[in-house]
């Protein structure tokens, strides 16, 4: 377990990240407290595995009394996979995985021309937490990414298809969360709702946790598409008309190789991640997800229909 | 390229991981200005990078407007940017290098009372806001109401539109003192205006050249400094038990027994004698975790797991509190309320009740009166006797009769011990939002 220094308890606020922390614990004991069978989506990105941290934080001694579930594309970055499989093991934890390529093999779903396997990760989603009859699914979704999750409470009601409806939302009160739901109906968590990315990578560096080395500067093979540097791979780069260059690189997000762009970067170690993204002047989404480029209201259409 | 990293040494804020967090949320009136307001402090505080702002500017240009409309930058929903307006309240974060805010941007809508209330439910601060051409207006009452009931400690006045007033002084004196006394009436602690215009950048992040006249801070610096912080020491310890730990485990924690949760308010030492509500058994602190390491003492908003010297029977939704300064059980919850949902709450109606941890069944034996907050004269509220029903957004004098007792405290005490939700036992939805004891504070009061 990681510690922190004891700064005792002179009168004033907390700082931003205790603050951020101890309300990020708070939401994971309400949903123990509250719901039958949660579940932690975790795709092995930086916000997933800060989300487990805290998990574990809260239950400590104790296990986290939840299973994780990853949604694989099976077009991830093969260091993810390897991380994921890693923290599984290293804390015993129970994981489920839902194949996208399996709905692709047996018909459910039909590959997209442009190779993008993202947005076909709902239906997986959604079945599984159907045939697992999970009651809560902790996501690590952040209202400073997007436009449409900024709207986002943290306890989200998902109707029995796992839509959002940002119409009928709950109005959230206080720290009073209401899980409450009908049968087939779940709800979606996001206990790190209020973080920023800045606030994720000073935590990650205050715990020392590690990630995958990919969000470090490392040299790559890329080629350019739509304005991104994207890593060539089985999902279908690069086209003839696309160079293959080698580039100093790193990751701002972990996601499906075929939409996550990798960025120019010399950062190579956490303090000088968080000192690069301090004074960029592209949001991390904007940087590097190609999915949210596809129309002003990508990330909100993907949301009604059950995506987190 | 696009994916890039473009460094520009001047932008974005370095923010020291130590700085403190100031949640806030805003009120104004449908065309106000409140979007655009919202726009320039995170634009001018360099919190909008330029991905953003491209797709702002692309958007307005398609419109036919020549400059970005920055109230884009907040109406995120399509139904939003189609009608111009804001539906529903929305998180939006920035940071300077003194401080980390939590914004929570409320809709104007007079049919949306109900968001303002959720905004201001976890606020710090409320910037509320008038067109300076016209004043302070019902809605602006109805903001201060919701504010002095909610007990945000922080109102400030953003007084915008101040170029369209030619900068006037004596408009914005007049506008400030009309809301300063309305607000002080109704108990608001503190009360701040401020003359800007949001549209022109004058006073929100950068002090205007056009309003020499005004000595005090530009609305961000004031946010930067405002004293938020309130001494843990001075207010009851309320301790929510959340969940109990008790790993099992072949280790040297097996027979780890805590009961965790996150201080509701004041301090808990180790030794200190407390009592488990509502079974009223007295034990002492044996120790506390804060998540994974020992400590003496912790306080308010930390999350924390207490070890209790005694084999006590604690579960979730008991109260821990010091032997003596505990709150007393009732079954009899008076309370004002703010109904949240469409459908109406009537006399006699069977809810759920939730405070803090525990959620318990009640009924609703009266409803006394309901607040006209549009009416006031001298800071009295009008009432109307015993209605029929409570609709969406009406605020209301209830009372209500719980099954089982609840270590509830005034509102006025603690916002998070006196505050509780009424939810709709069929279906599960969020109906009314309440507060315990008296409605107002009196004047000058404060808690946090």
């Amino acid at each position: 377990m990681t510690t922190t220094i004891d700064k005792g308890t002179a009168p004033g606020a907390l700082t931003h990240l205790d603050a951020l922390e101890a309300e990020s614990v708070h939401i994971f004991r309400e949903v123990a407290g509250e719901f039958e069978k949660p579940v932690i989506l975790f795709s092995g990105g930086k916000d997933s595995i800060v989300m487990l941290h805290l998990a574990r934080k809260a239950f400590w001694p104790a296990q986290v009394p939840f299973a994780l579930l990853h949604v694989d594309t099976g077009h991830n970055f093969p260091e993810v996979i390897e991380y994921r499989d890693n923290v599984v093991a290293e804390h015993h934890l129970r994981l489920h995985v839902a194949n996208v390529q399996e709905f692709i093999d047996n018909g459910r779903l039909r590959e997209r021309p442009d190779g993008t396997r993202n947005p076909l990760q709902t239906v997986p989603l959604l079945e599984a937490i159907e045939s697992h009859r999970f009651d809560a699914v902790f996501g690590g979704g952040r209202r400073d990414e997007e436009k449409a999750r900024a709207k986002e409470r943290v306890f989200s009601l998902r109707d029995e298809f796992g839509a959002w409806d940002p119409r009928r939302q709950r109005p959230e009160l206080w720290q009073l969360y209401n899980g409450r739901h009908r049968v087939g109906e779940h709800v979606r968590v996001f206990p790190i709702s209020n973080w920023t990315e800045l606030d994720v990578w000073q935590y990650i560096e205050r715990e020392k946790i590690a990630l995958p080395r990919i969000y470090f500067s490392h040299e790559r093979e890329v080629f350019e598409r739509n304005g991104m540097w994207l890593s060539p791979g089985e999902w279908g780069g690069p086209r003839a008309d696309e160079a293959v260059v080698r580039r100093v690189v790193r990751y701002r997000t972990v996601g499906d190789m075929s939409c996550t762009g990798a960025v120019d970067s010399p950062a190579a170690t956490v303090a000088d991640v968080i000192a690069e993204i301090a004074v960029s002047r592209l949001t991390e989404r904007g940087a590097t997800r190609a999915d949210d480029k596809m129309s002003e209201a990508a990330m909100e259409d993907r949301k009604r229909e059950g995506y987190f | 390229m696009s994916g890039t990293s473009e460094i520009s040494p001047t932008a974005g804020a370095a923010v020291d991981d130590r700085v403190g967090l100031l949640r806030l949320a805003t009120a104004g009136s449908v065309d106000d200005g409140k979007s655009t307001l919202v726009g320039r402090l995170l634009h001018d505080s360099k919190s909008v990078l330029s991905d953003q702002l491209e797709a702002v500017t692309r958007v307005s240009n398609e419109r036919g407007q020549e400059e970005a409309d920055l109230a884009l930058l907040t109406d995120g929903l399509r139904a939003e940017r189609e009608q111009g307006i804001t539906i529903d309240v929305a998180y939006r974060y920035f940071a300077t290098a003194r401080r980390r805010f939590i914004l929570a941007d409320t809709p104007g809508h007079v049919q949306y009372t109900r968001n303002m209330v959720t905004g201001a439910s976890t606020a710090e601060l409320a910037v509320v806001l008038v067109d300076a051409r016209n004043g302070v207006v019902e809605q602006t009452r109805r903001h201060a109401a919701v504010a002095a009931l909610l007990r945000v400690p922080h109102v400030v006045l953003a007084v915008n539109k101040m170029d369209l007033v030619d900068y006037s002084e004596e408009r914005f004196a007049e506008v400030a003192n009309t809301f300063t006394a309305y607000a002080k009436a109704l108990g608001v602690p503190d009360v701040r205006s401020i003359p800007v215009s949001a549209l022109r950048g004058d006073n929100v992040v950068d002090p205007s050249s056009h309003m020499d006249w005004f000595s005090g801070p530009t609305l961000l610096e004031y946010l930067e400094t405002v004293p938020v912080e309130t001494d843990p020491t001075q207010e009851p310890a309320r301790f929510p038990v959340q969940y109990v730990l008790r790993p099992q485990s072949d280790d040297e924690y097996r027979d780890y027994r805590g009961y965790a949760g996150q201080i509701a308010s004041g301090v808990f030492h180790e030794d200190d004698e407390v009592v488990v509500l509502p079974s009223g058994q007295r034990t002492t602190i044996a120790g506390i975790d804060r998540l994974g390491v020992p400590v003496r003492q912790a306080r308010q908003g930390e999350s924390v797991t207490l070890r209790l010297a005694d084999d006590v029977d604690v579960s979730r939704g008991d109260l821990i509190a010091p032997i003596d300064e505990a709150p007393t059980p009732t079954q009899d919850v008076e309370a004002t309320v703010c109904h949240v949902a469409d459908r109406p709450l009537r006399t006699g109606d069977r809810v759920l009740l939730k405070h803090t941890t525990r959620t318990v069944k009640a009924i609703v034996k009266d409803i006394a009166y309901r607040l006209d907050l549009d009416a006031p004269i001298d800071g009295e509220l009008g009432h109307e006797q015993h209605p029929t029903e409570l609709r969406a957004n009406d605020i209301a004098r209830v009372v209500l009769r719980t099954a089982q007792p609840l270590a509830l405290d005034d509102y006025a005490v603690g916002r998070r011990t006196g505050s509780f939700l009424l939810i709709d036992e069929a279906d599960g939805s969020t109906l009314t939002a309440g507060m315990a004891g008296a409605a107002f504070a009196a004047p000058g009061r404060c808690s946090g």
